[in-house]
């Protein structure tokens, strides 16, 4: 942690005077970094890639975009048709969406599994969670802009969530639509923060960035680095690494962009929205279908508390039990290799999400899979349970009663055991 | 506060004083705060021109029996349907105490031939189908929300499915047989 030196006068007067060449210096590039990371920790920065890739598109799409129920849905028609490749900037910005959350989930998933949320990465844990959550918000206020079917009627179906709580329900969904029942009024607020609140995101990820350059980068051993040895700078090593990722990322993303673009997203979304017809399927984007499924699965009314206010509830609270994690996993260890038990409930997991989503794609009365007899609905209800159960069972338990295999003794012997490559 | 009171002694005065003073502060703070805010948050309620929005007249002679209509009021449809003998029989016959949101038919219309309805699901504000012929009606007859699976009967009642309530009737008046103002 030495202070550079700088030998360029003008970088040397601005320093003396805000270290911003230190603060970069030390962040990234001195910042020493577990030298065994594994691609899984490529996921992070090519978030922040994305990041930065929405808000430059976003910026010139309001270029050409207009606000109004009315105009909305041509003007976006015109970017697509009459801007000089407004099709492009709008094609990035729709699979940007879909790129961030395939990375941010990626990442999630992989500090659930190398136990990244433990002591002392709460506060970064955290800190991602509220990324998380803003994310939800900017992409789903952003799908309302275009106004088309899916646009007006899933921003209904979710607006209409908060009426669901008792007394104060009704007025603050009013509050929301600025009037009663979603339109041009609303159409402007979730414009104006859907301009706001990837800003918001911003910021919460220098503060992420800051949380992680003080407590260090987790590694897949889940043992903190003890000696020299056991770190190599952030550059070139890992802006090589980084770089490298980035280029594969974007093969991956523009092939959306050029060849598919459409993949991730609703027919529907291109019928301009009507208030009176609700189309017959509704579906939100992928990234959300899990948390629908979740929603959905309760019908049923516990304590006199109505289905509807307790599907919201689970809801949230699918989210919400994030935070308490790193109280709820009892394991000393922190990485999954060393967990021969609990690796495998981490594998259900992983693949209850996807159940998740798949019900929360499928209308409730279709079979599941095509299973005859099992329906969407009960399945969903299945998925639900696994996944509170994982949290709030499985991990205090499986914590406590698990003998996890030897730990090495540190990063370096574990590289040198070839242990690194799981 | 009282242990600082008693452990610094001859400063007790000048100490209440001062907690007074931060307590008072604190609170107009707060307080200033709130009403400084309140502009901003009370700016996303509804503005004078969405409340003024005017009431709707409709005409009813050209919706023949066992037909409905929606009709837009306030930026949400109204359903309203001209109901047959058996619907209304259907609607009547039904034990209170089967119902999810009890609530007799008397209690829901004004005149039994015509239902007056807002078209907008109690769970969460999709438009249920089986207003206009040929769309599908539910299980009881009367309208299917497709959003979620939730089945209304003759009567507009809740009867299957995660809607809490009974669709809402709006209030309205018949300013002569065959029509209606809505608001
Ligand atoms: C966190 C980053 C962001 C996410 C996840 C996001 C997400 C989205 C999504 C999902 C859509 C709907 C796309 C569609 O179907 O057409 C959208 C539209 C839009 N976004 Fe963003 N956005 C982000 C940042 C921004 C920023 C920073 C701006 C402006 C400075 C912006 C401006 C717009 C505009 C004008 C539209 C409407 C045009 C369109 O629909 O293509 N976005 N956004
Ligand atoms: S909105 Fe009608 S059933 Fe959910």
């Amino acid at each position: 942690m030495s202070a550079p030196v700088w030998n360029n006068k003008v970088v040397k007067w601005v320093d003396d005077r805000l270290p911003v060449f230190s603060m970069l210096h030390h962040s990234a590039y001195e910042y020493p970094t577990p030298k065994n990371l594994s691609y899984m920790w490529n996921f992070g920065s090519l978030a922040g890639f994305v990041l930065v890739t929405m808000i430059l598109t976003g910026i010139f799409l309001v270029m050409n975009y207009t606000p109004h129920t009315d105009m909305a849905f041509d003007s976006v028609e015109r970017i697509m048709r009459d801007v000089n490749y407004g099709w492009l900037i709008r094609y990035m910005h729709v699979n940007g969406a879909s790129m961030f959350f395939i990375c941010v989930y990626i990442h999630i998933f992989r500090g659930l599994y190398y136990g990244s949320y433990k002591a002392p990465r709460e506060m970064l844990w955290w800190i991602g969670i509220l990324i998380l959550l803003a994310m939800m918000a900017t992409a789903f206020m952003g799908y309302v802009l275009p106004w088309g079917q899916m646009s007006f009627w899933g921003a209904t179906v979710i607006t209409n969530l908060f009426s669901a709580f008792p007394i104060v329900g009704e007025p603050l969904v009013h509050w929301l639509w600025g009037g009663f029942s979603i339109g041009n009024p609303t159409l402007n607020r979730f414009f104006s923060l859907h301009y706001l609140l990837p800003f918001v995101i911003l910021g919460l990820v220098v503060l992420h960035v800051w949380a992680l350059h003080t407590v260090r980068s987790n590694n897949p051993t889940g043992v903190e680095a003890k000696t020299p040895q056991d770190s190599i700078p952030f550059h070139p090593y890992y802006t090589i690494k980084d770089l490298f990722g980035m280029g594969i990322f974007l093969i991956f993303f523009l092939f959306f962009v050029f060849f598919a673009p459409d993949f991730f997203g609703e027919p529907d979304n291109y019928i301009p929205a009507n208030p009176l017809v609700t189309p017959p399927h509704i579906v939100p984007e992928w990234y959300f279908l899990p948390f629908y499924a979740i929603l959905r699965s309760i019908d049923f009314s516990i304590f006199g508390v109505p289905a509807k206010l307790l599907g919201v509830l689970a809801m949230f609270a699918s989210i919400v039990v994030l935070f308490v994690i790193p109280w709820l996993d009892t394991s000393k260890v922190r990485s999954s290799k060393y967990r021969p038990v609990y690796k495998w409930f981490f594998l259900i997991l992983f693949i209850d999400c996807f159940i998740l989503g798949y019900c929360g794609k499928k209308a409730p009365d279709d079979y599941f899979m095509g299973i005859e007899g099992l329906h969407v609905i009960v399945m969903g209800q299945l998925a639900t349970l696994y996944y509170f159960a994982h949290f709030l069972v499985v991990m205090p338990i499986v914590g406590k009663l698990e003998r996890p295999k030897p730990l090495p003794a540190s990063i370096s012997e574990s590289v040198l055991k070839g242990g690194a490559n799981a | 506060m009282s242990q600082t009171v008693q452990s610094s002694g001859d400063h007790a005065p000048d100490e209440n004083r001062r907690d007074f003073l931060i307590l008072a502060t604190t609170a107009v703070g707060v307080v200033g705060t709130g009403m400084a805010l309140w502009p901003f948050v009370d700016s996303m309620n509804a503005s004078k021109d969405v409340l003024a929005l005017a009431s709707v007249e409709v005409s009813l002679s050209n919706i023949p029996v066992g037909q409905a209509i929606k009709v837009m009021w306030r930026g949400k449809p109204v359903f309203i349907r001209h109901r047959t003998e058996r619907e209304i029989k259907e609607a009547d016959d039904v034990a209170l105490n089967e119902l999810v949101d009890p609530q007799t038919d008397d209690a829901r219309v004004e005149k039994k031939e015509w239902l007056i309805l807002v078209g907008v699901c109690t769970h969460l504000g999709c438009i249920p189908m089986g207003t206009a012929t040929g769309e599908t009606r539910g299980d009881y007859d009367g309208w299917y929300c497709p959003c979620h699976g939730s089945h209304y009967d003759t009567s507009g009642r809740i009867r299957k499915g995660p809607a809490p309530l009974n669709l809402e009737v709006p209030t309205y008046s018949f300013l002569t047989d065959t029509s209606v103002k809505i608001g």
